[in-house]
């Protein structure tokens, strides 16, 4: 035997060694079949399809954010102008990106120009309305509305990310999804009932604290306006109770009960500081959530309780009255909030409000719950068709080309322990097309054998000696073996672009595993052939 | 040794008639059911709507569902039975749910409804107690932590996350899914009478199971159908760069009269010379377009997972149609003085062992695959079977014929001659027009 081809056989084997760390896991050596299930278990990441979970992809809707940009623009506009007494007919939102501004005074135009320039120039746009003369239209710098879109990403997911922790799930992925930029993929592995997820999810979050401007409430907007003479009051607002807190033995009681507000808030939920959940010491059997507010909050909200003693002040959560109690003293740095609430609603609410509030709302696009009986089938038939397929393979090999079969089997098993230790090592997922991935491996692999063996019998036919036969088969079969392995290696490259989780499982294992089958069918399969010759009678027949 | 193939020598480019019209009519029958019924058929994933997969203890009674669902007001709605060849017996349902209109109404509007009438059927709804088989391992380890069975108060730990984590698992993998009796409950791991009787107190078992919800929102199905058309394409005009470059061939000329001027005459030159990458395109196309006629004939969806495996076969068919332009390449080289479709035939035959072992034996692990992978892999299983078939059939059914009709029409009848090496000369006027190749072997 060669020098090179001991080392040859030396590397060889310590690969094998280091795959099957890879795959098998240490410090705690294996020492019984049950712990090398468990070992590989925990080695091999498995998709959503083969554990069971929830998969749902969320979309952001960032418009609503711009749209409140700009409304905030407005206000801030206003505001200003009319500090330094510039007089204008109407400035109002056009749309999500478009501000105008109608009828300036004529003399007041320079001032105007100048405040834009000040305090909107980076952000918006100058320019004249389409069709209005006297009007002005402020536009959204895309640069500007990108940054918008960006933020309310991040902090969509962001929050996301702190809700789902709070819940205590096992592992979930929270992640930017496609190639879109306003989708959110959520994975949630082991949750067959994605409802209570959802709902966390999903919640607003809002909170804010308002002074209740009309101590009545009423069964509808019209019966409200109507009460107050078809107006409403200054800076007020109809804000609608949340229907749980009506008396349903009023049979005229449709559940709706509409709350007149103050626009300005006193609190709102950034100004938390902690929130939890604990037993309405009133109403047994209720849940409350108890809320702390920072020492910045508190010292207003004391300043503001102070003021407005025994006037009711509304608790408003995404948008809905929850109570409205009277304000009793000054408080400062605590609050209450009570409802109907069950421990586990208790729990999520105060979950959503120490999460943090959600910049715009979410809507589902896609949803997908694998249960776990499914996933245990799935794994048994993976594994299953894997093992047949391999043992069809082997048979054949043996049977067909006797001795050099046994070969291509062996180099057929490093090929698919390499590829295991390769998915391992990457932390790549293993879905059930992966595992299709791995058994179209041990077929297209195999091929690569017969394309060597093939060449080397034309090679012993055309009267070569076994070694010669061999060099040769391997030489001629290179390059036919790197082509056919680069057509469907590009056809899975575009499989891993644009697939998504179970697809991209199958692109992944195809390419890992035919990379891996030129090592294995080119150099270690020559090494095992080399070694037999050398072992082998000059004179002998090749076993082919 | 053992030898399949010893020496053939068939006519295969003689036979190329035989060959496109067993093509054509492939392609027929497989469109003309497209056509006919109602168009390809789309899986959820371009569709759009809700799949629910149910497996009952007990055979379901089909009509009294479909009653329940149409009260619910989801009459359109279709129910399938699904039998695995593996599993026959499977009591297992498929609720397909249509996408009503492209409102914003809740996503798992369908998904809700289709309980609430399972429900209805099953008279789960008068029952306060939860459903043992619809639990998950959050909700079940609470209720042990809080109900404490087994009596370990403060030293508990995670010992009854672990034991619902095992009861579940007993549950889906032992007994797939459902459960009839709570006392079968004891071969579970950890499990005591105890743990056994607080389960019976407080869970009822339902007679069903969701094993499988697909919800799929109206604009994504839409867009994943135009990202896969778009995908596949790309993907074949990946392809035809790579095959048109490693087989660029030399100009077959001497045409003379109108076939040689102008526009008419350029664009024929430029097809002679990526002759052999547009044949393996074209081919590749035939092996898609069979393909998708199949599935319409025997009923399978068109999912992303199928369009996966038809991508995967693009480019498996490409192999094979590799395989053998290589060989005619070589032979072209050796063989100059034979006619172009005489060393076809020679290339081919000398191939045909090992593409019939290649294609042979991945076409066994596929159909291995196909019978044993399991209910959700079966289409994606059925499309690389036919694949594997069709794609190494197209090779020297489709691939080759194609590039000797070409050449055979473009005035060709002898194989080289003068030197090989350079593919810029050009061939006289209906002389000794020759195709010569370049690139590396």
């Amino acid at each position: 035997m060669t020098p090179n081809l001991k080392w040859k056989i030396i590397f060889i084997f310590a690969v094998v060694i280091l795959c099957v760390y890879f795959v098998l896991g240490l410090p705690t050596f294996p020492t019984s079949p049950a712990q090398i299930r468990d070992n590989f278990t925990q080695q091999i990441k498995l998709g959503l399809d083969l554990q069971g979970g929830t998969h749902m992809i969320l979309q952001v809707q960032v418009q609503e954010a711009v749209a409140q940009e700009t409304e905030q623009t407005v206000e801030r506009l206003t505001t200003a102008m009319r500090s330094k007494n510039i007089h204008y007919e109407e400035a109002r939102r056009a749309d999500d990106t478009h501000v105008i501004v109608r009828n300036v005074a004529t003399d007041q135009v320079s001032q105007f120009r100048d405040l834009i320039h000040d305090q909107y120039e980076g952000a918006w746009e100058l320019g004249s309305a389409p069709g209005d003369p006297t009007a002005y239209l402020l536009t959204m710098r895309p640069s500007y509305l990108a940054r918008i879109q960006e933020t309310t990403m991040t902090q969509s997911l962001e929050t996301i990310e702190r809700r789902i922790n709070a819940l205590g799930l096992t592992e979930p992925t929270i992640q930017l999804h496609g190639r879109k930029d306003n989708e959110i993929l959520v994975q949630l592995p082991g949750e067959g009932d994605p409802a209570r997820a959802k709902q966390v999810i999903q919640a607003g979050g809002q909170l804010e604290l308002r002074l209740v401007e009309d101590p009545a409430t009423y069964p509808s907007e019209a019966a409200a306006l109507s009460a107050h003479g078809g107006v409403l009051p200054p800076n007020t607002e109809l804000v609608r109770g949340r229907s749980e807190s009506r008396n349903s033995q009023n049979p005229q009681d449709n559940g709706e009960a509409w709350y007149i507000l103050s626009r300005s808030t006193a609190v709102t939920g950034r100004d938390l500081r902690s929130a939890t959940e604990s037993r309405n010491t009133e109403m047994p059997g209720q849940w409350q959530i108890n809320f702390q507010l920072t020492s910045e909050a508190g010292r207003r909200f004391g300043q503001f309780t102070e003021q407005n003693l025994h006037r009711q002040m509304a608790i408003v959560l995404e948008k809905h009255v929850y109570s409205a109690p009277v304000i009793q003293s000054r408080i400062e740095d605590q609050g209450r909030i009570d409802g109907n609430f069950s421990q586990e609603s208790a729990h999520d609410l105060a979950l959503v409000l120490r999460a943090g509030a959600l910049p715009a709302s979410i809507k589902y696009l896609e949803e997908r719950t694998v249960g776990p009986s499914l996933g245990a089938d799935s794994i048994r038939h993976g594994v299953q068709a894997s093992i047949f397929s391999l043992l069809v393979v082997m048979i054949f090999m043996v049977f067909y080309y006797r001795l050099s079969g046994v070969n291509a089997v062996l180099a057929l098993i490093l090929n698919l322990i390499i590829l295991l230790a390769a998915l391992a090592m990457f932390g790549a997922v293993l879905t059930l097309p992966g595992i299709a991935g791995v058994i179209l491996t041990i077929g297209m692999g195999v091929d690569s054998n017969v394309l060597v063996f093939e060449r080397v019998r034309e090679e012993l036919r055309n009267g070569k000696s076994s070694s010669a036969a061999v060099e040769a088969g391997f030489d001629k079969a290179f390059l036919t073996i790197i082509d056919t392995h680069v057509t469907t290696v590009v056809s899975a490259f575009f499989l891993f672009i644009f697939g998504t989780g179970p697809i991209r499982g199958f692109a992944v294992t195809l390419t890992i595993g035919l990379i891996a089958n030129v090592f294995t069918a080119i150099y270690v399969s020559k090494a095992i052939f080399q070694y037999h010759l050398a072992k082998m009678d000059r004179q002998a027949e090749l076993s082919i | 040794m053992i030898e399949l193939f010893k020496q053939p020598n068939i006519d295969w480019m003689g036979k190329a008639k035989y060959f496109f019209a067993l093509s054509g009519l492939l392609l027929a029958i497989g469109w003309a059911a497209i056509f006919l019924k109602g168009g390809i058929k789309y899986g959820i994933d371009f569709r759009g709507g809700t799949n629910v997969d149910i497996r009952f203890a007990q055979p379901p009674d089909i009509d009294k569902l479909r009653a329940s669902l149409r009260a619910q007001g989801l009459g359109t709605s279709e129910i399938q039975g699904i039998s695995d060849i593996a599993n026959p017996n499977s009591n297992e349902v498929l609720i397909f749910v249509e996408q009503s209109g492209q409102t914003d109404q809740a996503l798992d509007e369908g998904k809700a409804k289709v309980l609430t009438a399972l429900n209805a059927t099953y008279g789960l709804n008068a029952s306060s107690k939860p459903d043992f088989n619809a639990a998950t391992p959050t909700s079940l380890a609470g209720f042990l932590s809080q109900r404490d069975p087994l009596s370990l108060s403060i030293n508990a730990g995670d010992k009854y996350q672990q034991l619902a984590k095992n009861l579940l698992a007993f549950r889906d993998k032992d007994k797939n899914g459902l459960i009839t009796n709570m006392d079968e409950l004891a071969g579970a791991s950890g499990s005591t009478p105890a743990v056994i009787s607080a389960l019976k107190e407080n869970y009822t078992l339902g007679p069903f199971a969701i094993r499988n919800v697909e919800i799929v929102g109206p604009k994504v199905g839409g867009e994943l159908r135009n990202q896969a058309i778009r995908v596949t394409l790309y993907a074949l005009a990946g392809m035809l760069l790579y095959i048109a470059f490693r087989f660029y061939g030399g100009q077959i000329g001497g045409s003379a009269g109108w076939a040689s001027r102008g526009m008419v005459g350029f664009a024929l030159r430029v097809i002679d010379r990526i002759i052999f990458g547009l044949a393996a395109v074209l081919a590749v196309f035939h092996d898609v377009l069979i393909t998708l006629g199949l599935f319409k004939i025997f009923g399978f969806e068109i999912s992303l997972t199928v369009i996966a495996a038809l991508l995967t076969l693009v480019g498996y068919s490409m192999n094979d149609t590799i395989v053998i332009f290589d060989r005619i390449r070589e032979n072209n080289r050796l063989l100059r003085k034979e006619p172009f479709a005489a060393v076809v035939n020679k290339s081919i035959n000398q191939t045909l062992s090992r593409t019939i072992l290649t294609s042979g034996l991945t076409f066994l692990t596929v159909l291995v695959l196909f019978l044993m992978g399991g209910q959700v892999l079966r289409a994606f299983a059925f499309a690389l079977v036919v694949g594997i078939v069709v794609g190494t059939y197209s090779s020297f059914g489709i691939a080759a014929p194609l590039v000797v009709a070409w050449n055979r029409w473009r005035g060709q009848t002898a194989a080289g001659t003068g030197t090989a090496a350079g593919n810029k000369t050009r061939g006289s006027e209906g002389g000794q027009p020759r195709l010569a190749t370049a690139g590396r072997r």
